[in-house]
């Protein structure tokens, strides 16, 4: 289990940041100095669209603790309506992993737009508390990334 | 069972159809397979009997674009998997003829060897017609059991006894419900975290990954499947690590939710007597209370609720710890 | 022949499991298949068939043959103050090939049906005879198999056809015989490793050579069953060595294969289904190398680079019952790669399996 130095549990988050908003948010958060833990590893993908419930399995069997999509606010999609889909997506894949006996609150989704460097930074700081307190992914991960 | 059969060998002589799918007498009373049949001789060996459980919508794929008409026997409930199909433009519904054929239930002989019986040697009672019990006469004595004790469990929340589309229909059917099809599902939400973690947990180590539950789904039908991807690292086709197999189950579920007529064959099928239907009913379950009530299947026109949105969605958080506080 | 009454059987299994690993049927969320025996887990040795054989014990479903691990070496920066020379030191890094383990202690399979025992010997002639499989080996060799005789055979069973008798595993190559008489179990040792495992459980066994004609009554008993089976008189007279081309471009194929899902169901409930397949898997630090079962039935079964050798199911299908009724016999002195257990025959989804197959070609003549 990777820890920091005070011997703290620090966990590995995902997060899918959609091109036109969220990364660009992240870009801003980064240009007006606001902090989000290093442990936030950003992958950028073209629209909250084209996150495939697949990706976010793949990243827990990967050892990620906790997975965050971020994508613009309804309504503003660069595509017009690619968000919508990955909501109704993303509500029936929580709920099934909620379903499952997988613990709620390890995924997440968020609408962040480029203008909103603050609140990027704001929600990447809370989620890694709340994934911190869950503590190691367990029962999603993959007993041979462990090692 | 004659009148289907014979309505079969007039619509192949008289060169209405090409072929026929249906089922073949078994080599035991118990299991008739899905065949298909091309001349009047072969249809010598046609049957239709309560172990005619195979959903055999599927199978109009492959002859979509044969030469010629194909008659097809279809349950009620088999012809929501057709509207689907028809739906994703898989199968051509020119080219099909279907017989809507009547359905009084059908039967698991898994229900009849969990009861102890075995031996069989012979089964009465088990034709579309008729009532009372199912009679196994077996090499250790003969037994008997009620016809519904020996239903599939798909048929305990049968949708209907309305075939959804269909050229004509022979022979009556039953709606065989007796229980709501959400009853299971409520009780795994009930449970805490940690119990559906175990419960599942349990059901899925059982897994043998023969994809027996993708190969017969009427709404599998993608001609490359995800999981037989090559450049995936995973092996899918090995019960390697207990996270395959969830991940399999929760896709597998998934790439079918808003399609899934919930025809049960996956749970008919699996080896292993995992609860298959309870991915696929979760997801129905939850399309209704987000999005209002979708059958699939219903209307070959009606929008699917995974391709389609309203402005005021709920979100994701929402969708989750709804049983709590 | 020693007898332990079955109410002991549980202590028996702790006994055994003091010294060995015991695989044997446990039940399991409604379903019995083999496992190891713990305090917690409820064996079952009256249910008939397991869903799965009992070959995962010689030859379990996934096996990891060797794991490559890959550690960075730092690159030596404190011996030269020069930053930019440091950044081009190429990293290097050190790859570590770590062995599977092969089993090195005795284990014990309990319960295994005379069925699954030949079942044994098919595997013994495809990974022991020309090329050995070391993890094959070591597995037959520290295995201590202990046979059950089928009290009460079902419709689905056919081993009387391959010359197997499920009323007395001793004519098996099972370490021990045992049968279920009345309330006891009859336990015979046959071979020095049987002996052996004998001698860790005699405390519990009673020497009881009154059992001896019990015995024979059961023998007699389950023969008479098998005779009255549905399947007993299947005739295999048509296949085996030999009948290669005849087969092969029958055209009975075309028909009897509609319908089949090209699932791998009859393959991993097979006792003698013994392809593989294996691959890599990227762990955190390096690669996994692991072989898993394969299914003939599959569409990328033996996948090359240039494609398929059977693009349609109709040769796939045709492959897995050729290789057991006609490659493999033609290869191993006439003996089947089929055991008639029946696990197909009641497991099939579409209902065909290989006593349909058997019976297609039968009813052409």
């Amino acid at each position: 289990m990777p820890m920091n130095e005070n011997n703290e549990f620090k966990p590995l988050i995902v997060a899918f940041c959609c091109n036109w908003c969220s990364y660009a948010g992240a870009d801003l958060a980064g240009s007006s100095r606001l902090t989000y833990p290093e442990n936030v590893k950003i992958i950028r993908v073209p629209c909250s669209g084209r996150v495939n419930p697949m990706f976010i399995l793949r990243a827990f069997e990967r050892g990620a603790d906790g997975v965050i999509i971020c994508g613009c606010h309804p309504g503003d999609c660069h595509y017009s309506t690619g968000n919508y889909y990955a909501r109704r997506r993303m509500a029936l894949l929580f709920s099934m992993l909620e379903y499952m006996g997988i613990e709620n609150g390890r995924t997440r989704v968020e609408w962040c737009s480029a203008a909103e460097g603050a609140k990027f930074s704001k929600t990447m700081n809370e989620f890694c508390e709340k994934i911190a307190s869950l503590g190691e992914n367990v029962r999603l991960g993959d007993l041979r990334c462990k090692n | 069972m004659q009148e289907l059969k014979n309505r079969l060998i007039q619509l192949i002589s008289d060169g209405t159809v090409a072929r026929v799918i249906g089922w073949k007498k078994g080599d035991m009373p118990y299991n008739p397979e899905p065949a298909c049949f091309s001349t009047v001789e072969e249809l010598e060996d046609f049957v239709y009997d309560g172990f005619c459980g195979a959903n055999l919508s599927k199978m109009m794929i492959e002859v979509a674009n044969l030469e010629g008409k194909t008659a097809v026997c279809l349950k009620p409930c088999d012809t929501y998997s057709f509207n689907q199909l028809i739906r994703e433009h898989r199968v051509n519904r020119e080219n099909a003829y279907i017989i809507g054929v009547g359905c009084r239930g059908k039967l698991d002989i898994e229900k009849a060897r969990k009861a102890g019986i075995k031996g069989i040697e012979a089964i009465e009672g088990v034709g579309i017609e008729g009532e009372g019990d199912v009679t196994f006469k077996t090499i250790y004595g003969d037994k008997a059991m009620a016809y519904s004790e020996l239903l599939l469990d798909r048929c305990h929340v049968c949708k209907g006894k309305d075939h959804m589309v269909y050229d004509e229909v022979i022979g009556e059917s039953k709606d065989t419900a007796d229980s709501d099809r959400f009853d299971d599902v409520k009780k795994i939400e009930a449970m805490s975290s940690a119990e559906k973690f175990a419960y599942f947990q349990n059901e899925l180590s059982k897994c043998i990954r023969c994809n027996a539950c993708r190969n017969v789904c009427p709404a599998c039908s993608c001609r490359k499947c995800v999981f037989d991807n090559t450049k995936f690292d995973s092996q899918q086709r090995a019960n390697v690590d207990s996270f395959e197999e969830k991940m399999f189950h929760i896709i597998r579920a998934f790439h079918v939710a808003g399609r899934c007529t919930d025809c049960g064959e996956c749970s008919r099928v699996c080896p292993q007597g995992i609860p298959l239907h309870l991915f696929n009913r979760k997801f129905i379950k939850d399309i209704d209370d987000f999005y209002g009530e979708f059958q699939a299947g219903k209307d070959p026109e009606a929008q699917s609720p995974l391709t389609d949105f309203t402005f005021e969605d709920l979100e994701p958080k929402q969708a989750v710890g709804r049983g709590e506080n | 022949m020693y007898t332990i009454s079955k109410d002991n059987l549980n202590s028996l299994y702790a006994k055994i499991a003091s010294s060995y690993d015991l695989f044997m049927p446990i039940k399991k969320a409604g379903q019995t298949n083999y496992g190891f025996w713990n305090e917690d887990a409820e064996a079952d040795i009256e249910t008939l068939k397991t869903v799965k054989s009992g070959k995962d014990a010689f030859f379990p479903q996934v096996e990891t043959l060797y794991n490559v691990n890959k550690t960075i070496i730092p690159a030596d920066v404190a011996a030269s103050d020069d930053a930019e020379k440091a950044a081009d030191t190429p990293i290097k890094t050190k790859l570590e090939v770590v062995p599977g383990k092969f089993v090195d202690q005795d284990f014990v399979i309990f319960g295994m049906k005379p069925c699954d025992v030949r079942g044994i010997e098919v595997m013994d002639n495809v990974f022991l005879k020309d090329f050995v499989d070391n993890y094959y080996k070591s597995r037959r060799e520290h295995g201590i198999v202990v046979s059950l005789a089928c009290h009460a055979p079902e419709e689905s069973c056919f081993c009387t056809v391959f010359g197997i008798d499920p009323a007395d595993p001793s004519k098996s190559v099972a370490d021990v015989a045992t049968w279920i008489v009345d309330d006891k179990l009859v336990w015979k040792p046959l071979t020095e490793k049987g002996e052996a495992l004998t001698a860790v459980v005699k405390d519990l066994l009673t020497d009881d050579s009154a059992v001896d004609s019990k015995v024979d009554a059961e023998i007699t008993s389950i023969t008479e069953i098998s005779k009255k089976l549905p399947y007993a008189n299947l005739s295999l007279e048509d296949w085996g060595a030999g009948k290669t081309d005849e087969k092969f471009n029958d055209e009975t194929w075309s028909k009897i294969y509609q319908g089949c899902l090209g699932c791998g169901t009859c393959t991993f409930v097979c006792p003698t289904c013994q392809c593989y397949d294996i691959k890599d898997y990227t762990t955190k630090n390096g690669i996994q190398r692991y072989r898993c079962w394969d299914s003939c039935m599959y569409s990328d079964f033996t996948l090359m680079a240039g494609g398929q050798n059977r693009p349609t199911q109709l040769q796939r299908f045709r492959q897995r019952f050729m290789h057991k009724l006609v490659y493999y016999p033609t290869n191993n002195d006439g003996m089947y790669m089929c055991v008639g257990c029946g696990r197909c025959v009641e497991k099939c989804p579409q209902s065909k399996n290989v006593v349909k197959v058997i019976k297609a070609f039968e009813n052409k003549k």
